[in-house]
């Protein structure tokens, strides 16, 4: 059986990245896979660090924590400079080049998107990059289905703001295959 | 007085399992616990619907010896286990039996938040001005320079107004009378224990046994001729020259307002929630 | 309060909004921990819960206000956690299936009046979402530092049940388990949850409510002047009245006699401090719980309990592929600690690792229980920074005494 895939989204607080978390893990329960969803974050609900960990697999998952990435989403400068040296040798490392600006290594597979200043210029402002990204990290990746994914945002954010997301996570789409081409 | 035989307050009693009691002859606590006795026979409550609480201290251990539903709690927090008691079975009667020092020090916090809920509970604290049970330690209701075993030189602290105290909180029901104006504390109760809401009885009492003996105040009697002389009726207040108001205990019921009751709020919140339906 | 029945997966049915299949008999969802203990509390019955708002327990008593009223059961919050103690065990003593959530702070502050549930044996439950101290401590990062407090916490002997899940699906199972030993030894039970586990989501498949065993403290059918409160039978489980009912017993924190009266006897108070320990004595086979995995032929084995066996059982995966004889073993009740297990444990292995998030608690319980066996076969890991001890962590221990 193959193993548990392992995802970190990192980032600062006030970035929605353990509601991205949420989301993924919903996702991967309508796939029917076992999924752990764990997060991080500090005392402050703005700022300071945050991350959460998804790991889907078809097996027992036993730590629940991600400990080497198949996949690490960077926010921000900081984050990425903790945990890239988490990331497997083959694993997909995703920047926001809005707030990355250095990588002190290359991974083999990276890719630098300006999520956060694509989603101001095309949606009008910052708050939807989570879920910009997460659906490009759900492309890329393939570890759920994209109407997975659809269906969770769906079922986790209120209802005025399920077409905002939507128009975010196909952004996100479409950077994806821009990308993959 | 009302015309309540002897007979019926030992009707009350478990006095064939917890006599005799713990308290110094002299002692307030027995002719307060005899006025609620009264209150209670007089009213007719069934007494499988009362349940009594207390914390600790001398006052707090009039539990045992009445035979109601009784409920002997920690130092300080009769009032949280009240309000738990109440909560689930707010058709009970919940009286609280408690010390200065038990509400006021230790358990501030509770008796100040259960005012503020307004919840029904009937409390009636007996204000000694000292830690009776551990051998009179000055409480939060010790007079200015008055002698305890911990204030020798006299206290430099200022005391507690417990039914400014209160009234602040919010509680809806406040009085205050003396334990020498038996009759007052009979009718209190049973007027605390019909009013819909928080309500406060502070019987001023006396300790003569430590509190006396420190401050030089004579025996018991002494002591109940001083809580006579010493207060004036609320209805009195108005009337009187200032000199004669100050330093008086002032008896009466203080305040008396209906408003809304936890208890009552709570159980119209379930009635909404659940007439909203599952979703 | 008359008590509402509301179908358990009326609240399920909001949180994943998939259509199960028609074979599918059973509730999935994502679960996050504390959400799991809030649904374990209501599926055993628990209608009364009074607590007061703190990191990472807080999720409990959010989902427990929003519930509790629409089956009529109570919900308060507390001035503080003194108060909610205090509240829980006079809610029970009317009746109530009661329970409140804290963490250490709080928990430090519930001592006495946990001690005070113990002594005039009323069932109740604790849960503490254990967070990083001492003190204030970090609010939002895992430890495992209450173990002993859990125990000895109070002040005085007194009996101590507590458990210990490591996973979502196990916090809802043992919070039903925690209200229904409360309610079968009338004791405070206590749920101890890493904060880990409490955040934590998984996907977990909870069993239909008909299937869920539900235990209720026993009635007196005593006429009420026959009634003792502490009533014994063989196995130190006796009837409990609740008030209003016509017993109008007295309950009081002073040592006791059988009836709940006062004692200064030293006959009356030994036999009250035997009962309260004879209960745990007598029914360790009923309380103990443990996992045990690949413990057949293991020569190192792993003692760890909640999110420290996760990571133990990923050590032990990945050490059994490279043909490393190394087991887990597991309390999933913690206290009374299990004796027997862990001395045959320690008679079948030749070293055992003891990972935990703190200076070294459950250590010292192994060591007790420890004759034949050197200090250097017995081996500490501890980390107390907020963070977890990592599967590689353990991985590369197991490795070096290999
Ligand atoms: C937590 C705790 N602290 C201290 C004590 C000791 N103690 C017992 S009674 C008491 C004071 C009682 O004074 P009060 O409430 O005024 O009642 P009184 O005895 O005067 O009637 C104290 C300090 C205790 N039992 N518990
Ligand atoms: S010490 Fe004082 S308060 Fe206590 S019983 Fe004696 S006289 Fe009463």
């Amino acid at each position: 059986m193959a193993k548990p895939y392992e995802i970190r989204l990192s980032g600062s607080g006030g970035q929605g990245l353990i509601l991205a978390g949420i989301i993924l893990a919903k996702a991967a329960v309508y796939d029917k896979r076992r999924v752990t969803q764990t997060q991080s974050y500090g005392p402050e609900s703005r700022g300071g660090y945050s991350r959460a960990d998804v790991i889907v697999g078809d097996s027992e998952i036993y730590f629940p924590e991600a400990t080497q990435f198949d996949c690490l989403l960077a926010l921000t400068q900081e984050a990425c400079d903790v945990y890239l040296f988490d990331l497997k040798d083959d694993g997909i490392l995703i920047i926001d080049t809005t707030y990355v600006k250095n990588l002190s290594m290359t991974a083999e597979n990276t890719f630098e998107i300006p999520f956060t200043e694509v989603v101001i210029k095309e949606l009008g402002s910052p708050i939807t990059a989570n879920i910009c990204s997460l659906a490009f990290l759900v492309k890329v990746t393939g570890v759920v289905k994209t109407e997975s994914l659809k269906k969770a945002i769906a079922d986790s954010v209120k209802p005025a703001f399920v077409d905002l997301n939507y128009k975010a996570m196909e952004l996100g789409f479409q950077l994806a295959d821009l990308h993959l081409k | 007085m009302e015309n309540i035989p002897q007979k019926i307050i030992h009707e009350y009693l478990r006095h064939d399992k917890k006599f005799p009691h713990v308290w110094c002859a002299g002692c307030s606590n027995g002719i307060v616990l005899g006025a609620i006795i009264r209150a209670i026979a007089k009213m007719n409550i069934d007494r499988n619907d009362i349940v009594m609480v207390s914390g600790i201290g001398c006052s707090s251990r009039m539990p045992v010896y009445v035979d109601f539903n009784t409920l002997h709690t920690l130092h300080g927090r009769p009032i949280a286990y009240a309000t738990g008691v109440k909560l689930f079975k707010p058709h009970l009667k919940v009286i609280v039996v408690t010390g200065d020092g038990d509400c006021t020090a230790i358990g501030g916090n509770h008796f100040i938040h259960a005012a503020r809920r307004n919840i029904d509970l009937t409390v009636i604290l007996i204000n000694n001005n000292i830690y009776g049970m551990t051998g009179g330690q000055a409480s939060p209701t010790t007079p200015h320079m008055a002698i305890a075993t911990t204030t020798p030189y006299g206290n430099i602290e200022p005391d507690f107004n417990i039914c400014n105290l209160a009234i602040g909180a919010g509680a809806s029901f406040v009085a205050r009378t003396t334990a020498f104006h038996t009759n007052e504390v009979q009718n209190y109760v049973r007027d605390a224990i019909e009013h819909p809401g928080f309500s406060l009885i502070e019987v001023v009492s006396s300790c003569p046994v430590i509190y006396g003996r420190l401050n030089k105040k004579g025996g018991p009697a002494e002591m109940l001729k001083h809580m006579r002389d010493e207060s004036i009726p609320l209805t009195a207040v108005d009337k009187l020259p200032k000199e004669k108001v100050e330093g008086k205990i002032v008896r009466g019921i203080i305040k008396r307002v209906i408003e809304p009751e936890f208890c009552a709020e709570y159980a119209k919140l379930c009635e909404r929630v659940q007439a909203m339906g599952g979703e | 309060m008359a008590t509402k029945k509301l179908k358990s997966t009326e609240y399920l049915k909001s949180l994943v909004k998939t259509e199960p299949a028609p074979e599918e008999k059973h509730r999935i969802a994502l679960l996050q921990g504390n959400q799991a203990v809030a649904y374990g509390a209501m599926d055993a019955g628990v209608n009364f819960f009074a607590g007061y708002p703190i990191t990472p327990s807080t999720e409990i008593a959010e989902i427990l206000s929003e519930e509790l009223p629409k089956r009529g059961g109570v919900y308060v919050q507390m001035e503080d956690e003194i108060a909610s103690i205090c509240a829980i065990t006079g809610a029970s003593l009317t009746g109530a299936k009661a329970l409140t959530a804290t963490s250490g702070p709080g928990f430090s502050l519930m001592q006495e009046g946990i001690g005070y549930a113990k002594i005039t044996e009323t069932p109740c439950v604790v849960v503490n979402v254990q967070r990083m101290g001492p003190s204030t401590g970090m609010p939002t990062s895992p430890a495992q530092g209450d173990i002993m407090q859990a125990k000895w916490g109070s002040h005085g002997d007194s009996p101590a049940i507590v458990l210990y899940p490591d996973s979502v699906r196990e916090s809802y199972e043992l919070t039903i388990r925690a209200v229904n030993l409360s309610e079968k030894y009338r004791t405070c039970v206590i749920l101890l949850l890493d904060e880990v586990i409490g955040h934590m989501r998984e996907a977990v498949t909870l069993p239909d409510l008909a299937n869920v065993r539900v235990i209720s403290r026993i009635k007196p059918t005593v006429p009420p002047h026959w009634y003792k409160h502490y009533d014994e039978n063989q196995k130190y489980l006796s009837p409990l009245a609740s008030y209003g009912e016509g017993y109008r017993f007295h309950v009081t924190g002073l040592t006791h006699d059988s009836h709940g009266f006062p004692t200064n006897k030293p006959s009356e108070a030994h036999e009250m401090m035997e009962r309260l320990r004879k209960k745990i004595t007598h029914n360790i086979r009923d309380l103990v719980q443990i996992e045990s995995r690949e413990m057949e032929d293991a020569k190192i084995a792993i003692f760890a309990a909640g999110i420290m066996s996760r990571a133990a059982k990923q050590a032990v995966a990945q050490a059994r592929a490279e043909g490393i004889p190394v087991g887990i073993l597991r309390p999933l009740t913690i206290w009374p600690f299990p004796d027997d297990a862990v001395r045959k444990m320690l008679r079948n292995v030749d070293t055992v690792i003891v990972p935990e998030l703190n200076q070294g608690q459950l250590i010292h319980e192994i060591r007790r229980l420890t004759k034949d066996k050197s200090d250097g076969d017995l081996i500490s890991m501890q980390r107390c920074d907020g963070a977890l001890i990592t599967p590689n962590e353990i991985l590369r221990k197991i490795k070096e005494v290999h």
